[in-house]
């Protein structure tokens, strides 16, 4: 219930919070809107040593329109991406997913930046920014880097985010015309996505069908050479090996998979 | 550390140990009681208060996240002991309460869910409260009391 | 124009809304100041021997108090002698003997979440730092899991005891009583383990002080557990004070005083400090008692056209790692086996297992929940055998109207009833007709959303324990205001309200200057408290009787104040004024009547003992729509009639009608308490037991009935009925909308993947 014993510390600007989690090393996380992190923490199944509040860099909450794409900062929360009138029209899917993390009190509080660091294959919008082709952006002692959404996922809660780097950014090209859809299958709403679907155009991207969020390279591979969205879905499970847990058997995941992009991609044709 | 969060208008400031949960710096350093803790999974909502006017659940905050910001929990919400907010009467005259453990939370969310959606479908009130569990009232009447204080409040 | 059965809003409301409640973690009295804080080390393993408890780290750590163990209970009282009523349903309490359970482990564990030390601690945050120093070596045994591990018998959790085997009750099978069915149908079926939740946990304070012990705990019984508070620890019951301040919530689970709680008290004498606990909701899942997790065969026999002659119930009842309540449970079940039908040959059966899980007690229903679902799964399973509507088969069978009072061949005698009005309204109500013509047309359209219909007709038992009786003790002031101390203890039901209401209705006085005061035992040292769905109809009643008394004792003062003889005095309750009949100007307030009548004003104390179980019965009706794709199913509608007979607040009862339907279908559609092989329990968070929210439920329909019992309000129990109807209704629902693809059974919970599961598995077999 309640977090280990830990040190405290705030940072009013992304200098601040650099030079203070190169100090902490190993023992330092940054704590942004902390609902991936403190849930962990108060169940001591993480118990870092220094917590850095980098929640006052408002500087890094804004959406914006920068022509050819959309630059989404790290510390927006859910509910400015879901209520983002600029979303709503430029990246649709976006901010309908925004919209579907936890619940209102959670899109409150939760960010962009933070639930894409802590790399949960489960949340939604890992899956998303795959999607989207995103390009993340951390600035680290050395300077700023991008990161593509392909290579961000390394594995169950691991991102390529180098200890001491800040995620700062996420770079979204604008979409081609086309259609997009998000399902989300759940026990109870406010379960996390027993296997969720990302789509955009003609990108496909599952959510908690493996350690990453995955693309659905056999369905794009079947949509690329002209099948039609129910026979693309066939293809959903193809080369995946979802886990088994309380929730569903891997069965069930690849049963769901195949279900979830096939309405996925009926919904996206239904809105290009 | 020294944390200083403005509650229902006044002022609390106290030394508190880092790990310290806003829930816990709300009911014990503030002195204000009716928040309570239901969970440690941030799934019930019991918890739920403003945060610088937004509903958060204040076990998953941090004190200091809330140094220098301003709580509304739901002792700051009655203009006065016999004027209830409207979100309150409607409860009370929607038998939406039980046992009232998880009400100031349901209250709070309430709140902030009419602040961001003045007129909710019965959809979008049961939807925008999924992260808030009732074990009493089967959440009928507090649907129906989410709903009377909603067309209470429209201008007519 | 009485005010009873009109629509009043809670008294309770105003000071829940604006300061909320004080329930024990919320205490901040004088004699709780500076208390410190327990904190519990569990079990992390649910079967094994304790080899060794180092607690030097924990003991050295910063603001320790104490950390104690089961080395430090030397001051107990002693243990209840052993009457060898052991393994006997006779002894609803714990089971001592080989069975007994420690207040803390001994040297083993029997469940993961069992009590092994406490931590006292200056604050909350270090009693959880400090819990995990205290080190306890475990060498793990074989955990038993299931009804069939315990029954093998391979490894026994209570070696002395020489079997898992606790209890065995009822009647073993007639071999001649399904020789006339046409028709006979068996299935095993699972009514499974489920977590109460109620979202205050477990709490409990305790003050030692100048010989007297002082207890506030989250209970339903505060005298209950004063008794089991001086048997436990040796004390005289004068010297102990219970008190139960709000409590949030119990449904079951916080009947009498949890044994966690007694450690709590114990160690506040022990210590010579004042003690505060309050658990974690990851605890509480562990560590509250659970509630069903029977494990049922049904047998279900009779005539082509719809008549059922006999019926058989099985069940093996997991009682967890020690025989509680969970002991006792399925001797409700098999009394209330039969349901609201008329069937000639009636037998059931039980025997009680212990498990390496966490103990059974009641929760919402407590056992006969498992009896309407066993037998609204074996009509339906009869139904479909016969090719008959289920509507018609509870039609034809349900006890007709004439057959009242009606003699179970289980044992009750069901008092009142009108039970196929009842499911003849709720299908009207519903539009039954027109339901089952939707669902015909998605089927031949071959729809991806399918619709189910699913019934369930019930008959409930309250107020079992009537012979316990209730008290009240009712005083009207110098100030015309009244007090009503009640022995029932609520937590949410709205007796305050309920009781200011009858005692405006008997006497006048506006229930605005009417305090209800329950739960003190120095204020109310005799009482039983609320459970079995028995308040209103005993704690009532008693508050009305002693309303009566008052009003007969005011009379003849009344009468010495006016000169007048009694027979001409009559209480103008619209007033509140007593006055000669026909002559307004002689009135007498209540508060000059209770002046002259001394300076204790009038009184009157009730210990209301003539009260017997009374029935309840229903008819629940559930819509539900299956995506046949993913499985998954969504309640829709939500229909019932529970007629619980005269409704003294239409706005409570619907309260209580609403909270149990959303309990029961979150049985039949969501709930588990999960094990794994080893013990461990997977379903230990929030997260993980899938408590429903507002989000997967419909508003419901409540249709109006009520068949008065005989007692003076005219009032059954309504508590516990919504959930008895709902989750069998909507399981059979479930069930009802994949029928058409060959599937016959899901079990509860019916989640999608068993859903998809059933319906894969039945186009299989195609």
């Amino acid at each position: 219930m309640i977090p280990a014993p830990f040190t405290y510390q705030r940072a009013w600007s992304i200098d601040e919070a650099l030079e203070l989690v190169a100090r902490g090393g190993e023992d330092a996380k940054f704590l942004a809107g902390g609902h991936s992190l403190l849930p962990l923490m108060k169940l001591r199944l993480a118990v870092p040593e220094i917590l850095i509040d980098i929640g006052r860099l408002r500087e890094l909450s804004y959406i914006r329109d920068d022509g050819n794409h959309i630059a989404v900062g790290a510390l927006t929360s859910h509910h400015d991406l879901a209520t983002s009138g600029l979303l709503a029209s430029a990246l649709p899917l976006l901010a309908h997913a925004a919209g579907q993390v936890g619940d209102p009190q959670v899109r409150h509080r939760g960010t962009i930046g933070g639930s894409l660091a802590h790399a949960d294959p489960a949340s939604d919008l890992p899956a998303v920014i795959l999607a989207l082709d995103a390009t993340l952006v951390a600035r680290g002692p050395s300077g700023s880097r991008e990161i593509g959404a392909g290579v961000f996922f390394r594995g169950l809660f691991e991102s390529a985010l180098e200890p001491g780097e800040l995620l700062t950014e996420i770079c979204i090209p604008r979409p081609q015309p086309g259609g997009w859809s998000f399902q989300k299958f759940t026990k109870r709403a406010i379960d996390w996505a027993i296997v969720g679907v990302a789509v955009q155009g003609s990108s496909v991207a599952l959510v908690n069908m493996g350690q990453t969020p995955l693309r659905a390279s056999a369905v794009e591979r079947a949509l690329a050479s002209g099948a039609g969205p129910a026979d693309a879905a066939a293809h959903a499970a193809e080369g995946l090996t979802p886990s088994s847990d309380l929730n569903a058997s891997s069965g069930y995941r690849e049963h769901l998979a195949r279900i979830l992009v096939s309405r996925a991609l009926e919904e996206s044709v239904s809105r290009a | 550390m020294k944390v200083t969060v403005t509650v229902n208008g006044s002022q609390v400031a106290a030394e508190v140990a880092d790990r310290t949960l806003l829930v816990h710096f709300l009911r014990e350093q503030a002195g204000l009681t009716a928040t309570n803790v239901g969970c440690d999974t941030s799934s019930c909502g019991a918890c739920t208060v403003l945060l610088d006017g937004q509903s958060v659940k204040s076990c998953t905050v941090l004190a200091a996240q809330a140094d220098g910001c301003a709580v509304q929990t739901v002792e700051g919400l009655a203009s006065g002991p016999d004027e209830m907010h409207p979100v309150q009467r409607a409860f009370r005259a929607e038998h939406a309460l039980q046992c009232g453990f998880c009400t100031p939370g349901m209250v709070m969310a309430t709140v902030s869910l009419l602040a961001e959606n003045a007129s909710p479908t019965e959809e979008e009130v049961r939807s925008a409260l999924e992260g808030n569990l009732c074990r009493c009232t089967g959440y009928h009447n507090i649907v129906r009391a989410v709903l009377a204080a909603a067309s209470e409040r429209r201008p007519s | 124009m009485s005010i009873l059965g009109t629509r009043v809003v809670r008294t309770e409301d105003p000071r829940l809304l604006t300061v909320g409640g004080t329930y024990v973690d919320d205490l901040r009295l004088p004699e709780l100041a500076g208390a410190a804080r327990v904190a519990f080390v569990r079990s992390p393993v649910a079967h094994a021997l304790i080899t060794g408890i180092d607690v030097s780290a924990a003991r050295e750590a910063p603001g320790v108090i104490a950390v104690l163990t089961a080395a430090d209970l030397t001051d107990l009282g002693p243990p209840p002698p052993d009457d060898g009523s052991g393994g006997s349903e006779a002894a609803p309490l714990p089971l001592g003997g080989p069975w007994a359970e420690p207040l803390l482990a001994v040297d083993r564990v029997r469940y993961v979440g069992e009590a092994v030390a406490i931590v006292i601690t200056d604050d909350r945050y270090q009693g959880e730092d400090t819990a995990e120093l205290v080190s306890v070596d475990y060498e793990p045994l074989l955990a038993v899991v299931g009804a069939d591990a315990a029954l093998a018998g391979g490894m026994l959790l209570f070696p002395a005891a020489e079997s898992n085997v606790a209890v065995t009750g009822g009647a073993p099978a007639d071999g001649a009583a399904f020789g006339g069915c046409d028709v006979v149908v068996q299935r095993t079926i699972v009514n499974q383990r489920l977590a109460p939740v109620p979202l205050e946990g477990r709490a409990a304070a305790a003050q030692w002080a100048d010989g007297r012990l002082t207890v506030w705990v989250s209970t339903q019984n505060a005298q209950i557990s004063r008794f089991v508070l001086a048997g436990v620890l040796g004390l005289d019951p004068g010297a102990i004070r219970v008190v139960a301040p709000d409590v949030g919530g119990g449904f079951g689970a916080k009947v009498g005083i949890d044994r966690d709680a007694l450690v709590v008290a114990w160690a506040a004498k022990h210590v010579g400090r004042a003690m505060s606990w309050t658990e974690t909701r990851s605890e509480n899942l562990v560590g509250m008692t659970h509630g069903r997790a029977q494990r049922q065969v049904v047998k279900i026999g009779g005539t082509r056209d719809g008549r059922i002659l006999a019926y058989r119930l099985e069940i093996v009842q997991d009682a967890g790692a020690y025989p509680r309540m969970g002991g006792f449970l399925p001797f409700l079940t098999r009394l209330m086996a039969a349901g609201p039908y008329d069937i000639p040959h009636v037998e059931a059966a039980s025997s009680v297992v212990v498990t390496n899980t966490t103990p059974i007690a009641a929760y919402r229903g407590a056992g006969r929940p498992e009896a309407t679902a066993a037998i609204e799964r074996a009509v339906d399973l009869f139904a479909a055998e016969i090719g008959m509507d289920p509507a018609e088969v509870r039609r034809i069978n349900l006890v007709p109207p004439g057959k009242f009072p009606y003699s179970s061949p289980c044992g009750p005698v069901y008092d009142s009833g009108a039970y196929t009005e009842a499911l003849d309204q709720v299908l009207a109500g519903a539009g039954y007709q027109e339901l089952r013509a939707e669902q015909a047309l998605r089927r031949e359209r071959g729809d991806v959303l399918q619709l189910g219909i699913g019934l369930a007709s019930y008959v409930e038992i309250t107020a079992a324990d009537a012979e316990g009786g209730e008290t009240a003790r009712l005083v009207v002031h110098g100030d015309g205001t009244a007090t009503v101390y009640t022995g029932s203890s609520a937590h949410g039901q709205g007796h305050h309200t309920a009781w200011a209401m009858l005692v405006e209705a008997e006497l006048g006085i506006e229930m605005a200057n009417v305090t209800v005061i329950h739960g003190d035992t120095d204020l109310i040292p005799t009482g039983i408290g609320t459970y079995a769905s028995r308040s209103l109809q005993l704690g009532g009643v008693a508050v009305h009787k002693a309303a009566v008394d008052v009003k007969e004792q005011a009379r003849l003062i009344a009468a010495d104040m006016l000169e007048a003889s009694e027979a001409d005095l009559e209480l103008d309750t619209e007033r509140g004024a007593w006055q000669v009949r026909g002559d307004p100007a002689s009135s007498r307030t209540w508060a000059e009547v209770a002046r002259h009548a001394g300076d204790d004003g009038l009184a009157a104390a009730v210990n209301y003992t003539e009260g017997q179980p009374t029935f309840p019965f229903g008819t629940h009706l559930a819509l539900v729509e299956v995506d046949t794709e993913t499985g998954k199913a969504r309640l829709l509608r939500h229909v019932t009639v529970d007629d619980a007979g005269t409704v003294v607040s239409p706005v409570l009862a619907e309260g209580q009608r609403h909270g149990g339907i959303a309990q029961g279908v979150a049985q039949a559609l969501l709930e588990e308490m999960v094990y794994d092989d080893a013990g461990n329990p997977l379903t230990s968070t929030l997260v993980d037991y899938a408590a429903i929210t507002a989000a997967e439920l419909p508003s419901f329909e409540l249709l109006a009935s009520e068949t008065p019992a005989a007692n003076p309000l005219g009032a059954k129990g309504i508590g516990e009925a919504g959930t008895i109807g709902a989750a069998p209704a909507t399981q059979n629902a479930v069930i009802d909308a994949v029928s058409y693809l060959g599937v016959t059974h899901i079990d509860m919970p019916a989640t999608p993947e068993r859903i998809w599961a059933a319906i894969s598995g039945a186009r299989e077999s195609q």
